[in-house]
């Protein structure tokens, strides 16, 4: 058996990141198509906020991001709907205050800034036994709901305005995409990092729109690209001893140049 | 006999922000019309158009559709919508033509419910309709923008609507296509007694194409047979006086 496979830590993180390759692009796929990926960047940073609440207060600070980043969530598309503040500014106000908020709070609580590292640019060494069944459980979760909801996400994504006329609660559809987000980008902050998490649910589904024929086609390449893409960069921070976010986006980069190679080439 | 109009619209006034889009709207449409709403940038069209489909509520009048109020109306899919769109269009979203016309279906069911071989029946029907069943694999990134605007019309068709609103469909695309999409409206209307209603710029040719003529510029100038906007200054009056319209007859 190969060294990585012989610590119990290296397990868990290939647990992790499979459940995290899942999940991101089957998300992402939907906010890059609504032209909106900006917002995965926002909502990781906002979630740092409740990282550092979380380890100030004592409490497991994915709970703690999972809660902050859905009531940022909800607030963005409050003013999202209300259209009173362009939809990319909302997405800039949201993620410097996040990001400067967090900072303060972990500015505030001197011996805490040795683990906001490891928040924002992941770890393979962190990841607990109840970390990864709160990820299981949220995974979950998620995935049933995206199942149920796939192709309504689908028809708002492609057309608000004809989801609309056609009687769909668009309101409703927009804000459960938004609380996936949050809660998706909490459970991945683990093993990709705050920084990094983004990239993940957008650089897949990027590579894969080079090649897929439908929709359904470009989802399922996307995924596969995800976990080809977590999984190298699992090996490689292993063995270069690199943090594991930096690998992990990387690996997806890499993949998605050599997707548009071969787009070019066809 | 007196037959219930399908749509019946009655005294309906909109605003944005304080500012008047429409004002005492009143006009009724029969089954199997074919409507072309004509007027300048900003008289309402794409408002009023937008009410009909309940995307926008109007701040006083009434709407009925087939006798029901609008808001009380069960089956939104019995008017089919094809919005103004090639502008604002995303050329790059990864989506083939059925997977576009299928999803007519499924916004048709709600939050729930999936694709049924009924349904699969009737998308294969709507596609073959608007003769574009050898398109169903293709991505609408690879079509034209006729053929594109053929798809949002399946889409709409797939559901079998009563009624058909388009909103300019003839946006970007070319002279050839726009003919053809025309001669497939005509069908629509004739062959299977569809209502229609659309917004259009081009005055000359659907004057040649339609039957009842809706003009509008914040309120109703005029509607009724499509010679109506060839009497007195109705043209003139409707785009202001430096407008020249020239009829190229039939």
């Amino acid at each position: 058996m190969l060294e990585i496979f012989q610590y119990d830590f290296m397990l868990r993180a290939f647990v992790a990141g499979f459940i995290i390759s899942i999940l991101a692009p089957s998300i992402g796929i939907f906010l890059v198509v609504k032209r909106y990926s900006l917002l995965t960047d926002t909502l990781s940073h906002v979630s740092l906020v409740g990282v550092a609440l979380g380890l100030l207060a004592g409490i497991n600070p994915i709970i703690t991001a999972i809660g902050v980043s859905v009531v940022a969530a909800l607030g963005m598309e409050k003013l999202r709907h209300a259209k009173k503040i362009f939809g990319e500014s909302i997405l800039t106000l949201f993620l410097s205050g996040g990001l400067a908020l967090s900072l303060i709070i972990f500015g505030l609580s001197r011996g805490l800034n040795v683990n906001i590292f490891t928040y924002l640019f992941g770890s393979i060494t962190t990841v607990s036994a109840g970390d990864l069944r709160l990820m299981g459980g949220f995974g979950f979760v998620i995935i049933i709901i995206i199942y149920t909801l796939f192709k309504r996400f689908f028809i708002t994504a492609y057309d608000e305005e004809l989801a609309q006329a056609n009687g769909l609660p668009i309101k409703f559809l927009n804000l459960t995409l938004m609380i996936l987000a949050a809660v998706t980008i909490s459970i991945s902050m683990r093993i990709v990092g705050a920084l990094l998490v983004g990239a993940l649910m957008v650089i897949p589904v990027l590579a894969a729109t080079q090649f897929g024929k439908s929709f359904l086609k470009t989802f399922f390449y996307s995924v596969g690209i995800s976990i080809l893409s977590v999984t190298t960069g699992l090996f490689a921070s292993f063995y270069l001893n690199l943090p594991t976010g930096a690998t992990i986006v990387m690996s997806a980069l890499i993949l998605f140049v050599i997707s548009l190679a071969i787009n070019k080439k066809s | 006999m007196s037959v219930e109009p399908v749509i019946e619209v009655n005294n309906l006034n909109f605003s944005y922000n304080n500012i008047s889009v429409l004002e005492n709207i009143s006009f009724a449409v029969q089954k199997g019309d074919y409507v072309g709403i004509i007027g300048p940038n900003g008289g309402g069209k794409t408002t009023l158009l937008k009410i009909l489909v309940g995307l926008l509520n109007p701040q006083s009048g009434s709407i009925k559709i087939f006798g029901t109020d609008l808001q009380k109306l069960k089956h939104r899919s019995e008017i089919g919508y094809v919005p103004q769109r090639i502008a604002q269009e995303n050329i790059s979203f990864p989506a083939t033509v059925y997977e576009i016309v299928e999803s007519g279906l499924i916004a048709k069911k709600g939050l729930s419910g999936d694709i049924t071989e009924e349904d699969k029946q009737a998308i294969d029907k709507a596609l073959e309709m608007a003769n574009i069943s050898n398109l169903k694999n293709r991505l609408m990134s690879s079509l034209s923008g006729g053929q594109r605007q053929r798809v949002y019309v399946t889409r709409a068709l797939a559901s079998d609507p009563k009624i058909l609103i388009l909103d300019e469909p003839f946006t970007g695309v070319d002279i050839v296509s726009q003919k053809d999409f025309y001669s497939f409206l005509k069908d629509l209307n004739t062959k299977n007694h569809l209502t229609i209603l659309f917004v259009s710029h081009d005055i000359d040719t659907i004057t040649t194409e339609i039957k009842t003529v809706l003009c509008l510029n914040r309120g109703l100038f005029c509607y009724g047979a499509k010679e109506l906007m060839h009497e007195g200054n109705t043209i003139e009056e409707l785009y202001g006086k430096n407008v020249t319209h020239i009829h190229h007859g039939k």
